[in-house]
């Protein structure tokens, strides 16, 4: 079947800002999406509320709605818009739950619009899970004893059934929010109850354990002739029990024989064909280890997490096969782009071993619980290619930036014999590397491992075979071509060589060569240079067309800090080299992202971003240039060794980067330059630190140089805090200074600059709604900016300008400033992209990666239209609000400060400040209650500013809460407060009173947290697992109320396309 | 570790780790992109007289098992991989890939970079090779011999010496004569399990016979070499054909029925072998995915259009890959609905013949 003819104007629904268990991966696939939907010449409508994603650009759809992910909110925009049909399948959770609802409703059909690549009823046969488990029933699909149940007892009575240990699996959520296993009965009543919390139809499942077991998922396509492909398939290290966005996944399976491979395939295929999805679906299986027994234990009837996975695993471009499916096309009319001779509808075949590692954030939550279960807590992932396992294991370990470079973890190799066996029989995310350290130390076998972990012992092998390669380096009395060769072909890097044998690799040393992803295994002939390195005889790099070849490097897998707006940046930067007529090579190790998809550059590289691998990569290419300005951290660290190798460096130089991160240098430009700053210093040791905080004053801020989104820094108010930050820095090995600033509690100024060496180009300058001392991607940020005086304004311009000059800034700059006691202080100075660039290109329609990377060819900004100084302001407000994974992160306190802690971001627009914000806030996920009752507990710091802010709670109606000390001021003020008992007070207290449900909103500040075992820590805990919104800055809370106090209504706001806000 | 090699016909070595046997064998290089199942392919007699390349590079991860043996030995004439496992993992495996080759006798080569000979033989289509062990240096003889190199008398290797009878597994219904030109087990398999007593007969086996010994049936196997190698067998069919008892042919035997009503088969540039192939089914308008191993192809223009009709064709090169005879109950099929290796979508296939076998008897009642 061809194109359909009913369909001209799609919607597209996005995913809404990135989260654990939503992340990159959605943008890459709505990207894809959006892109085949227009091949075919439809009107596509887009809507999601996260302006860090490729998608949302204006040249993806005809029109753009960054505007919150809420029904009521897409109901307006389909009156608004009218469009013929809807695709929901491409953006994740959010955009499939919206999407029903409005099926559920009536609304769709009352609009005539047609759903497509799905039906509600094949949504309900895989979600609902009393459907899915009579549809496997009647398919004869075996599935795991299990109970659906809508309360704490009856899972407590099915449980008794069936016996512990049971997972517990809530209906309708991201990432098995809310999930987990329960060994004991206690266990199971916490687990049930959080379960039927975050469901979104208050539903859990009830679940036999089959822990141990293989887990095994297949991505299977479907058309709506009936026609069925398998993408991929792939097995998880971990065996059932770990959620599969936090297991380390091979692809294809190994263990399995092809018996077993077809007999799971079949069935993934069988269930497809019985749901009736017309597009891609992601079916998890269950496989006993010793039968050929197994289990259905998910279907995902949309493209998901695993699907970008399969995508790049294989080369198949699943999302757009899906997007032309759903808009009639059959499998065997459309083409396999990678051969460019063959169909679609075929099944990859892959030559080589694929690995995913999971990112977590636990270098920076020291404290959250780093066990790992049903619920996922990876950021992201990284994914490797190789020839062996061992190989692709190991690229995938130092794609990770886990500051490793072999199976080898610094702390865990310092533990006790006791303490890593113990370990090893922990499920945390480290297991891998406790597993290698017993075999290291030959203090556990491979079977007992197995007995432990009930990870196969193929797996187990392929460890050891690292291990004993490590032992053979160690004892090597040469190291001779053989053992080099052998070590380079199972992954080792040549620094990880020369440091276990002791010995120069010199002459030996060998470059790698370049074999093809082509999802054919060399079978055809592939149109796309899409590489991965080993050491092999035959290299497959094209050879070069003679354009300019110019090297882009990427960031790497997503993490708090370093997320997806530096893949905007990164792919920005890709097609504005190509509008140049230069041959682009991106390098990316990240799987979800739209970087690495196979058309996006001319070349990819999937490879790990260290200077070994980008040595092999510039060996084989001899790129004429290199730009790292758009790969955040991970490509700016990369500047110097690519300047060793000989590759110029487009855009500011390496010194200058090296410059804004070295104090004294830093220092030296601001007394050139008579920009102030606060004071500080820089320190290596804990009595420095105290000492110099002495000198300064607290409260100070402290922080280690050279890293992104403010990892592991405070605001120490006192000398005990200095003394447990550095205690905790200090853990691991420091190469660079800790920085300890006077802190200024003022307001915060953030710019995004162009600078092409003499001018500049301000697109537009944002402040943050919190006060100084809260990491700006966790802070509300505004443009174009409400309150500054024209005097600071022309300030900031005069700084900016000196700065970039000062710091010969070839490229983007970002800067940020306090604004304290009326004169304007630098923070800090990035001379790279940064996280608010995407938004500020949106929304002021300054093509600024464009621009930026034009700048670094000489082009002159004074030509290229857009003028000089600062852009002309924006009619529109853009108020960027955070987005957390708080529920997903055990043990971690919410407390913003400034160490960053937020996943995700969404934007609010409208001509409206108060629209702005309040859309933002609804995009983020308030409710916007305007009545009810809210508990309050504030650090003495905070209890002057309460007053005001409980006065105008009150005056909407709300009834208040406050502890006893917060309780005592507010009266005092004639606000009239209940008092609460603190949290360490005995029961009835302020976390009984939470648990009720009772409350609405929490303000609860505190002077410090981080410890788990802290009240207002658990106070904060508490509110995330009662999904209550717990605010934890005056600042956070004055800009609620301020949405609060007027309409807040979706219905009565302006919705933007996006597309037209800079029309002039 | 003891070094192997493949020579090929072109002068390209490669040099890797032996595995399995030592020795030296002399075979048509061919590649199959099937990423498990190698314990199927081994045994696969259609693989006689070929060294088999696996483009997988992880070969041998779950050992070899007593079940998934396709036939009573190992047919491959050597087999290439980049990656032998010694540690195999699998509830079922109870020997490793290398102890099999070795008890089998056969050469393998590990170690190599296979992808390389991969993109060597699809741009130059199968070729000779000859694959020796460190200390079994070919001769000038054996260098000449492989360049002359070509698989025949296959059939006449491969096929059994006796009938053979294997029960229905299921209440039976029909009793079929499987000839066996190198037949896999799973067909036989297939056959029982819907109700099919099959006797599994030589590849040379009498017409007469076959249609006075009471079967309903006739299933065609799967099978090696050049079918046009065949005449006896091809004379043999154009009998059975005009006999109006209802054929099922698998691969050789699609061939060898397309040459009997007069059709041509051409050898392939490095043919089909994965488990991967898109094939049509004409009449459905469906797709599905098929196991292959074929390196000689029937030319679907010349199926006479009067006596039969093209039914399936592979989407990749649009080659003939199914006929549907238009006056008898016969059909026939490239691709190896039984798998093993491969998936098990076309299975219907095997319901299809029992219907025609139905409708036979049903008619004759």
């Amino acid at each position: 079947m061809p194109l359909r003819q009913d369909i001209h104007k799609v919607m597209v629904l996005g995913s809404g800002p990135i989260v654990i268990g939503q992340a990159a991966e959605f943008d890459y696939a709505g990207t894809q999406a959006c892109r085949a939907l227009r091949e075919e010449g439809l009107e596509v409508v887009l809507v999601n509320s996260n302006p860090a994603t490729i998608m949302t650009d204006k040249a993806m759809a005809d029109k753009v709605y960054i505007e919150p992910m809420t029904i009521p909110c897409v109901q307006e925009i389909i009156k608004k818009e009218r469009p013929d049909s809807i695709l929901p399948t491409l953006g994740g959770q959010t955009g499939l739950n919206i999407a029903m609802d409005l099926v559920a409703s009536g609304f769709l059909d009352e609009y005539n619009v047609k759903l497509l690549g799905a039906n509600p009823t094949t949504i309900d046969k895989a979600e609902d899970r009393q459907m899915f488990k009579d549809t496997m029933e009647k398919i004869h699909e075996p599935i795991i004893a299990s109970k659906v149940v809508h309360s704490v007892e009856d899972a407590v009575a099915f449980t008794e059934e069936i016996g512990l240990p049971v997972i517990i699996r809530p209906a309708y959520t991201l990432g098995g929010t809310g999930g987990g296993i329960a060994y004991t009965w206690d266990e199971l009543r916490e687990i049930a109850a959080s379960g039927i919390l975050y469901s979104r139809v208050d539903e859990i499942l009830v679940e036999k354990c089959i822990a141990g077991w293989k887990e095994i998922e297949y991505e299977v396509m479907r058309d709506g002739k009936g026609n069925v492909i398998t993408v991929c398939n792939m097995e998880n290290i971990d065996p059932v029990g770990v959620h599969t966005g936090d297991s380390v996944v091979v692809a294809p399976s190994q263990t399995l024989c092809d018996y077993e491979y077809q007999m799971l395939r079949t069935s993934a295929l069988k269930i497809i064909t019985e749901l009736g999805i017309e597009g891609g679906c992601n079916v998890q299986f269950a496989l006993n280890p010793d039968s050929f027994e197994y289990a259905v234990i998910e279907v995902n009837p949309r493209v998901s997490r695993s699907s970008a996975l399969a995508s790049k695993a294989t080369g198949y471009p699943i999302a757009k096969i899906a997007a032309k499916i759903a808009v009639g096309y059959g499998l065997d009319e459309l083409t396999n782009a990678v051969t460019g001779k063959t169909v679609a509808c075929f099944e990859p075949t892959l030559d080589y071993c694929v690995v995913k590692f999971p990112r977590w954030p636990f270098d920076k939550f020291v404290y959250a619980d780093k066990s790992l279960g049903t619920q996922m807590k990876a950021t992201g992932e990284v994914m490797s290619i190789s020839n062996s396992f061992e190989a692709a294991l190991m690229k995938a370990v130092r794609s990770i930036e886990m500051k490793v470079d072999s199976l080898s973890m610094p702390l865990i190799a310092k533990l006790s014999d006791e303490e890593v066996i113990e370990k090893v029989k922990t499920c945390d995310f480290e297991r891998i590397f406790s597993i290698c350290e017993a075999f290291r130390r030959g203090i556990m076998t491979i079977d007992e491992v197995h007995d432990i972990t009930k990870i196969d012992t193929w797996f187990l092998h392929g460890f050891m075979r690292i291990i004993d390669m490590e032992h053979a380096l160690e004892q090597a009395e040469q190291l001779d071509e053989q053992l080099y060769l052998a070590a380079k072909k199972m992954g080792f890097t040549d620094k990880v060589i020369e440091r276990l044998s002791k010995k120069e690799v010199g002459s030996l040393a060998r470059m790698p060569v370049y074999k093809t992803v082509d999802t054919c295994a060399a079978e055809f002939e592939a149109e796309t240079p899409y590489y991965y390195s080993t050491f092999d005889e035959e290299t497959e790099v094209k050879p070069a067309t003679g354009k300019k070849k110019v090297m882009v490097l990427g960031s790497g897998p997503i993490r708090i800090g370093q997320g997806i707006e530096f893949d905007y940046c990164s792919v920005h930067s890709v097609w504005a080299l190509q509008q140049l007529g230069c041959e682009t090579i991106i390098v990316n190790n990240n799987p979800e992202t739209v970087s690495t998809d196979f058309d996006t550059a001319d070349r990819l590289y999937f490879e790990p971003l260290t200077p070994e691998d980008i040595t092999g990569i510039v060996n084989a290419e001899k790129p004429d240039a290199a730009i790292v300005q758009f790969g955040g951290q991970t490509a700016i660290n990369l500047a110097g060794h690519l300047e060793k190798l000989g590759v110029p460096i487009l855009g500011t130089p390496a010194w200058s980067i090296d410059a804004a991160e070295d104090r004294e240098k830093f220092d030296v430009i601001l007394n050139k330059t008579g920009i102030p700053r606060a004071k500080g210093d820089t320190v290596f040791t804990e009595e420095e630190a105290v000492a110099v905080a002495d000198r300064l004053g607290y409260p100070v801020l402290v922080r280690p140089s050279y890293v992104l989104g403010g990892q592991g820094m405070e605001i120490a108010y006192k000398e005990e805090d200095i003394r447990e930050y550095m205690q905790v820095i200090t853990r691991t090995k420091i190469e660079n200074p800790v920085l300890v600033d006077k802190y200024l509690m003022g307001r915060e100024i953030e710019v995004d600059a162009i600078c092409d060496g003499e001018d500049i180009l301000i697109p537009g300058i944002m402040e943050h709604m919190e006060r100084a001392g809260i990491h700006s991607g966790d802070s509300i940020s505004v443009y174009p900016s409400i309150s500054i005086e024209e005097k600071h304004r022309q300030t900031i311009i005069d700084y900016t300008k000196k700065l970039s000059k000062e710091l010969a800034v070839l490229g983007l700059v970002n800067i940020q400033f306090v604004l304290y006691n009326d004169e304007v202080y630098v923070i800090e100075v990035n001379p790279r992209s940064s996280r608010t660039i995407p938004y500020i290109s949106k929304i002021t329609g300054v093509p600024m990666v464009d621009l930026a990377t034009r700048c670094m060819f000489g082009e002159k900004l004074k030509d290229m239209g857009w003028g000089t100084g600062l852009y002309p302001e924006c009619k529109h407000y853009a108020v960027k609000v955070p987005v957390f994974s708080f529920q997903k992160l055990r043990g971690l306190d919410t407390q913003l400060g400034p160490e960053m802690k937020s996943t995700g971001e969404v934007l609010g627009v409208s001509t409206s400040f108060r629209e702005a914000l309040l859309k933002g806030m609804m995009g983020a996920g308030y409710e916007m209650k305007k009545k009810g009752k809210i508990l309050i507990s504030v650090r003495d710091a905070d209890k002057q500013e309460i007053i005001q802010v409980a006065e105008r709670f009150s005056e909407l109606g709300f009834e208040l809460y406050a502890t006893t000390g917060t309780a005592n001021v507010l009266n005092r003020h004639m606000v009239a407060t209940n008092a609460v008992r603190n949290v360490d007070e005995p029961s009835p207290n302020m976390i009984d009173l939470i648990e009720s449900g009772d409350i609405d909103y929490v303000i609860a500040t505190s002077v410090k947290g981080r410890h788990p075992e802290l009240g207002s820590v658990r106070i904060r805990r508490s509110t995330v697992e009662h999904a209550i919104p717990c605010l934890t800055a005056i600042d956070t809370a004055n800009a609620l109320l301020r949405c609060l106090e007027g309409d807040t209504r979706i219905q009565s706001c302006e919705l933007v396309d996006i597309n037209t806000v800079h029309l002039k | 570790m003891k070094k192997a090699y493949l020579l090929l016909a072109d002068g390209t070595l490669f040099e890797g780790v032996s595995v399995g046997a030592e020795g030296v064998s002399i075979a048509e290089i061919v590649f199959n992109t099937g990423m498990a199942g190698y314990q199927e392919v081994l045994t696969d007699p259609s693989y006689y007289g070929q060294a088999v390349c696996m483009t997988y590079p992880l070969i041998g991860n779950y050992g070899l098992n007593a079940d998934d043996f396709e036939s009573r030995k190992c047919w491959v004439s050597g087999f290439i991989m980049r990656e032998a496992c010694a540690y195999p993992s699998n509830w079922r495996c109870d020997r490793s890939l290398d102890a099999y080759l070795k008890k089998e006798g056969i050469v393998g080569l590990a170690g190599i970079d296979t992808r390389r000979l991969t993109r060597i033989l699809r741009s130059s289509g199968v070729m000779n090779g000859i694959l020796y062990s460190e200390g079994h240096e070919p001769t000038e003889e054996q260098l000449a011999e492989m360049k002359a190199y070509k698989v025949t008398d296959a059939v006449k290797t491969v096929t059994i010496d006796q009938p053979q009878v294997c029960p229905a597994t299921s209440e039976f219904k029909h009793r079929v004569a499987l000839l066996d030109f190198g037949v896999k087990r799973n067909i036989q398999r297939e056959l029982c399990a819907r109700g099919c007593e099959v006797t599994i007969l030589p590849a040379y086996t009498a017409p007469e016979e076959i249609l006075n010994g009471g079967y309903d049936g006739i299933m065609l196997s799967n099978g090696p070499g050049d079918p046009m190698e065949n005449t006896e067998i091809i004379e043999n069919l154009k009998q059975l054909t005009a006999s109006g008892m209802p054929i099922f042919g698998i691969c050789l035997g699609h061939q060898l029925l397309a040459l009997s009503i007069g059709a041509k088969t051409q050898k392939m540039v490095f043919g089909h072998r994965g488990v991967n192939h898109p094939v049509k089914d004409l009449a459905k308008d469906r797709t599905y995915i098929t196991s292959q191993n074929h390196g000689y192809a029937v030319l679907g223009e010349t199926v006479d259009p009067a006596i039969a009709r093209v039914s399936h064709i592979n989407l990749n090169d649009n080659t003939c890959e199914g006929i549907e005879h238009l006056h008898a109950p016969i059909f026939t099929v490239q691709y190896h609905p039984e798998v093993k290796p491969g998936p098990q979508d076309t299975a219907y296939l095997f319901d299809q013949f029992v219907s025609l076998m139905d409708e036979k008897k049903g008619g004759a009642q």
